[in-house]
C-alpha cells in the first residue's frame, strides 16, 4: 500500500509536466498530415464537394449531412427526434412521425446510415437509418433530405444490427441487440438464459409508404450486434454477428467475454421467401407503429399494426446456420465481390475471414459442429479461409476499396489497418486520433466503392479542437487512399455521435435534389394558395387560420376577436416558388415551436393563448430585404369576452 | 540487472520530457515553407495533457510508480502507451520491478532490443484484457482472455488471487480500469 502512495504521488508531479509542456503534443499531431493535404481537401468558394458523406447522429437522434473532401456540415436532418430549427415533430404534420407503440418518442439513438442500392451500387434514391433505444427503422427521402417514413420493430430489445440493405433495396433487416422475452412478459431477469429471445427482422424497402415487415425469424437469446447483405454469388443471405453467446444476463462486461467463440448468423431470405409462400409461418399478436409523411398532402399519419409473421428455424430448415467467430465480433462485413464474410471480433487481436463458397459446401456437406438451440453450427474450419494478423488491437469494422483492398478499424490500438483480400498481409497502417469506431469509404460497403477518401470516425475527442467544456464533438479523420499508403489530410467535426456513415458521389444525389415544392401539387387539407382566399374559421374552441406568406407579409396579418382558452390552428402556406425562400412562423408565447416552411409547403403550428392581450407574431427567417416588416397581431380577449373574429390585411 | 533497470527508467522519464517540450521544434517545422518530405512524428492519446483533479489512467498509474520502471521501459520499447490510456476499460496486470529481475539474466535486455519488438508487445499485451476484472466480478476461478487473444487463468486461493499462479500484491483503480500489481511475469504461450 506504501508503495500506491509514492506511485500517486510521482503521478502529480509527472501530471505537472504533461501540464507544462502541453501544446508540445498538439503540434507534433498536428503536423502528422501531409504537406499537400491543405491543398486536397481544399474546395474553392464557389465549388461543390465531390462526395456526400451522411453520418448518424447517434443520441442525437439525427442524419448529419456533410461534403467531402472539406468536412462541410450542410444539414441535419431530425430523424427519431423533434427539430427546433424545422418544427419536425411539433408541427402538426409531422408529429405522427414519432409515434410508437408507447406513445410520442421523440428522440433516439440513430446509429447506421445506409443507401439504398440497385445492382449492389448506392443510387441516390434514399437513405435508411435504424432507431436503437425504442426500436424504429427510417426512411430520408434524399430528393427533399426530409424524413418520410418510419417504422417500429416488435419483438426487438435494442435494434442494432440494422438496417444494413439488400442488393435492389429488397429488405433492409434489423436484428436485436438486446434480446427479450417473446412475446414480452414480465418474469424474473435472472432466467434470461434459454427464455430470452431475439428477432431478425427483413423489412421491405422498395416501396415508399409501404415499409413492412415481411417477416421475422425468432433465433436464440444472444446479442446481435451489426449486419451486412451478401452481394454478387451471396445476394440473398445476410450476416448477423453475435455476442453474449453466454447469454450473461448481468455484468456482460465480464461474463459475456467468456466463450472462445461467438458466432454470424447466416440468414437464407430467399429461403425463408419460400417458406413465407408456403404458408409456413405464424402471425403472431403485435403492436408496432408505422408512420408515413405523404409528400401529396405534406402530412404524417400513424397507424399501429396488430400482427407480424413469424418464422420458426425449427420449422424451417435451411433457413440460418451460425458460424463461429471468435470473440464477441462486431463488425461483419462483406467485400464487393460477395466472396468474403469478415468478422471483426473485437475482444480479439486477429479478423477471421469465412468464405461464401466454403460456407455452402459445408452446408451442403453437412459440416456440422453441434447445433445451438437447434440452429446447425458449421465447424469453423469449414467455413474460414484466412485470418488478418495485424497485431492491432480491438478491430470494429472493415470497408472496401475498388482495389481489391480492405481497411480496418482498431479501437483500443487507435488506428486502421488496410490490408489485402485474398492474401490476408498487411499492407499499411495509420494512427487514428483517437480510438476510431467505424469507418467510411463511399460506397464501401457495396459492389462498386468509390476508394479515394476514407473517413474514421473516432470516439475520443480529448485536445484535437478548441475545447468546448466537458461535451466535446466527436472527431472524424478524412484519409487519402487513392496511393499505397494511407494519408491522413483532414480532422473535421462531427454532429452527435456518428456510429457509421455513408458516402456517395455527389453526382449520384444532386441532379435529383428538389428545389421547390409545387403549389399546384400541394393536397394540403388545409392549405390556402392564394391570398385573397386567406380566411379565420372558428369551430367553437377551435379556430383554424387560412394563412398565406410571401415576401414580405402575411395575410392576414391581423386578426381579432381571440380567447384565452381557444386552440388556434395556424395553417401557414408558403406561396414562394422559388428556390431558397423558406419563411419562418412564430408566435409569441406558443408552447411548442416556430415553424419554418418551404416554398409551396403548408405547415401547422397550434397555439393556445394564455393571455388577454395583443400578441405578435413574424417571420423567423430572414427572407427579404423587409424582412422585418414581415409581421402582424394577435388580439385576445379574456374568456368568452373576444368580440367578435376579424381579420385583414392592409386595412 | 538493477543497473539496466534504472537506465530504462532514466531514459523513460527522458523521453517523456524530450517528447513533451519539443514545441521549438514542431513550430519551426510548421512556419518554414520548405517541401520537406512528410515526416510522420504522430504521438497518439498519451500526450493528451493530464489536468488536476482527473483520475489517473493506467499509463499515468504506471509512469507513477517506482515499482515499474521495468514494465514502463517495455512499454514504451513495445510503443504500447497510446494502448494503456485508451477508453479501455482495461484490466492489466502489472509486475514489479522484482518480478522481471526474476527472470533469467539476459531476458529484459534482450526482449527491449528493437529486433524483439514484436516479442516483447505481444509479452505485455499478455498482461492485459479488455474488461475491468476486479473484486466482485473475480470468482472463484475464471478464465480472462487477454489482449493477445489468449488467455489466463484467475483464481482466488487462500484469501489471495493469482493470475496464472502470479499473486496480486495489490490493486490501483485508474480510470481506464484497473491495475492489478503481480510479482510474477505472465508468459504467453508459443504461437504456432
Amino acid at each position: 500500500m506504501k508503495s500506491l502512495k509514492i506511485s500517486i504521488a510521482a503521478l502529480i508531479g509527472i501530471s505537472g509536466l504533461f501540464i507544462g509542456c502541453q501544446s508540445g503534443g498538439q503540434k507534433k499531431a498536428a503536423s502528422a498530415t501531409g504537406s499537400d493535404a491543405a491543398s486536397s481537401v481544399y474546395v474553392a468558394p464557389g465549388e461543390y464537394d465531390e462526395f456526400y458523406a451522411f453520418m448518424s447522429g447517434g443520441f442525437s437522434g439525427q442524419l448529419s449531412v456533410q461534403g467531402l473532401p472539406s468536412g462541410r456540415v450542410f444539414k441535419v436532418i431530425p430523424v427519431f427526434s423533434v427539430d427546433a430549427e424545422k418544427g419536425y415533430g411539433f408541427n402538426e404534420e409531422t408529429k405522427p412521425m414519432l409515434n410508437t407503440s408507447h406513445g410520442f418518442i421523440p428522440w433516439d439513438d440513430a446509429h447506421h446510415p445506409e443507401l439504398s442500392q440497385t445492382d449492389g451500387v448506392p443510387d441516390g434514391r434514399w437513405c435508411f437509418i435504424n432507431g436503437n433505444n425504442t426500436p424504429r427503422v427510417a426512411r430520408i427521402d434524399l430528393k427533399t433530405f426530409e424524413t418520410t417514413e418510419i417504422l417500429e420493430l416488435p419483438n426487438s430489445g435494442g435494434n442494432h444490427s440494422s438496417p444494413f440493405i439488400t442488393e435492389n433495396s429488397e429488405y433492409i433487416v434489423a436484428g436485436t441487440r438486446f434480446s427479450v422475452p417473446i412475446p414480452q412478459r414480465n418474469m424474473p431477469i435472472n432466467l434470461a438464459k434459454g427464455n430470452f429471445k431475439g428477432a431478425l427482422s427483413f423489412i421491405t424497402a422498395n416501396e415508399p409508404g409501404n415499409m413492412t415487415i415481411k417477416f421475422q425469424i425468432l433465433v436464440p437469446g444472444f446479442d446481435y450486434d451489426l449486419a451486412h447483405s451478401g452481394k454478387g454469388k451471396s445476394h440473398g443471405w445476410t450476416f448477423f454477428t453475435t455476442y453474449n453467446t453466454e447469454e450473461a444476463h448481468t455484468l456482460k462486461e465480464a461474463y459475456a467475454s467468456q466463450n472462445d467463440k461467438d458466432y454470424i448468423a447466416a440468414v437464407n431470405w430467399k429461403k425463408a421467401e419460400e417458406y413465407l409462400a408456403a404458408g409456413n409461418f405464424t402471425e403472431m399478436p403485435a403492436e408496432y407503429a408505422h408512420n408515413y409523411y405523404d409528400e401529396r398532402t405534406q402530412s404524417a399519419t400513424s397507424s399501429m399494426l396488430k400482427t407480424v409473421k413469424v418464422l420458426d428455424p425449427a420449422k424451417c430448415p435451411g433457413l440460418i446456420y451460425y458460424m463461429p467467430c471468435p470473440k464477441s465480433p462486431h463488425g461483419i462485413d462483406v467485400n464487393p465481390t460477395g466472396d468474403y464474410i469478415v468478422g471483426a471480433g473485437k475482444l480479439s487481436a486477429d479478423l477471421t475471414v469465412h468464405s461464401f463458397d466454403k460456407m455452402i459446401a459445408a452446408i451442403e456437406g453437412k459440416q456440422f459442429d453441434g447445433d445451438a438451440y437447434g440452429i446447425p453450427v458449421l465447424k469453423f474450419d469449414a467455413v474460414n479461409i484466412g485470418t488478418v494478423s495485424s497485431g492491432g488491437l480491438g478491430p470494429l469494422h472493415t470497408e472496401f476499396d475498388d482495389k481489391g483492398n480492405a481497411y480496418t478499424s482498431f479501437f483500443i490500438s487507435s488506428e486502421v489497418v488496410k490490408w489485402k483480400v485474398g492474401t490476408w498481409e498487411v499492407l499499411d497502417r495509420v494512427p487514428c486520433y483517437y480510438s476510431v469506431g467505424h469507418l467510411m469509404i463511399p460506397g464501401g460497403d457495396s459492389k462498386k466503392p468509390w476508394g479515394k477518401y476514407m473517413v474514421a470516425m473516432n470516439k475520443i475527442t480529448k485536445d484535437r479542437y478548441l475545447p468546448t467544456g466537458p461535451e466535446m464533438c466527436h472527431s472524424a479523420q478524412l484519409y487519402d487512399i487513392s496511393g499505397e499508403k494511407m494519408k491522413l489530410i483532414l480532422d473535421f467535426p462531427t454532429m452527435g455521435e456518428p456510429h457509421y456513415a455513408q458516402g456517395i458521389h455527389a453526382d449520384v444525389v444532386k441532379p435529383n435534389s428538389q428545389k421547390i415544392y409545387r403549389l399546384d401539387e400541394n393536397e394540403h387539407p388545409f392549405a390556402c394558395k392564394k391570398e385573397s382566399e386567406a380566411r379565420v374559421e372558428r369551430d367553437g374552441k377551435d379556430v383554424h387560420v387560412y394563412m398565406t406568406m410571401i415576401r414580405s407579409h402575411f395575410a392576414p396579418d391581423n386578426i381579432s376577436g381571440l380567447e384565452v382558452g381557444d386552440r388556434v390552428y395556424f395553417h401557414v402556406t408558403n406561396l414562394e416558388q422559388d428556390w431558397d425562400t423558406p419563411h419562418g412562423f412564430s408566435v409569441l408565447g406558443a408552447n411548442n415551436s416556430e415553424l419554418l416552411i418551404m416554398p409551396g409547403q403548408t405547415e401547422t403550428l397550434v397555439w393556445e393563448p394564455k393571455k388577454e392581450g395583443v400578441w405578435p407574431f413574424y417571420c423567423t427567417d430572414f427572407c427579404s430585404a423587409l424582412h422585418q416588416e414581415m409581421q402582424g397581431y394577435l388580439g385576445v380577449g379574456a374568456k368568452g369576452q373576444g368580440g367578435e373574429l376579424k381579420w385583414s390585411l392592409g386595412d | 540487472m538493477k543497473k539496466i533497470t534504472r537506465a530504462f527508467f532514466t531514459l523513460a522519464l527522458g523521453g517523456m520530457l524530450f517528447t513533451g517540450c519539443n514545441q521549438p521544434a514542431g513550430d519551426n517545422a510548421e512556419t518554414t515553407e520548405s517541401s520537406a518530405p512528410e515526416q510522420d512524428v504522430s504521438k497518439g492519446q498519451s500526450m493528451v495533457a493530464a489536468s488536476e483533479g482527473e483520475t489517473p489512467n493506467i499509463l499515468q498509474v504506471a509512469l507513477g510508480s517506482p515499482d515499474h520502471t521495468t514494465l514502463v521501459a517495455a512499454v514504451q520499447a513495445a510503443e504500447l502507451e497510446d494502448v494503456l490510456v485508451n477508453a479501455g476499460p482495461f484490466t492489466v496486470f502489472a509486475p514489479t520491478n522484482a518480478a522481471f529481475d526474476a527472470l533469467p539474466p539476459g531476458t529484459v535486455e534482450d526482449l527491449v532490443k528493437p529486433e524483439n519488438k514484436a516479442t516483447l508487445a505481444n509479452i505485455i499485451k499478455y498482461h492485459a484484457a479488455p474488461g475491468k476484472y476486479t473484486g466482485a466480478n473475480i470468482k472463484g476461478v475464471m478464465m480472462i482472455g487477454q489482449a493477445t487473444g489468449d488467455k489466463v487463468v484467475v483464481e482466488e486461493k487462500d484469501g489471495a488471487t493469482y493470475v496464472n499462479g502470479a499473486k496480486i500484491l495489490g490493486t490501483v483503480e485508474a480510470s481506464n480500469g484497473v491495475v492489478h500489481v503481480i510479482d510474477g511475469v505472465l508468459l504467453p504461450p508459443a504461437k504456432n
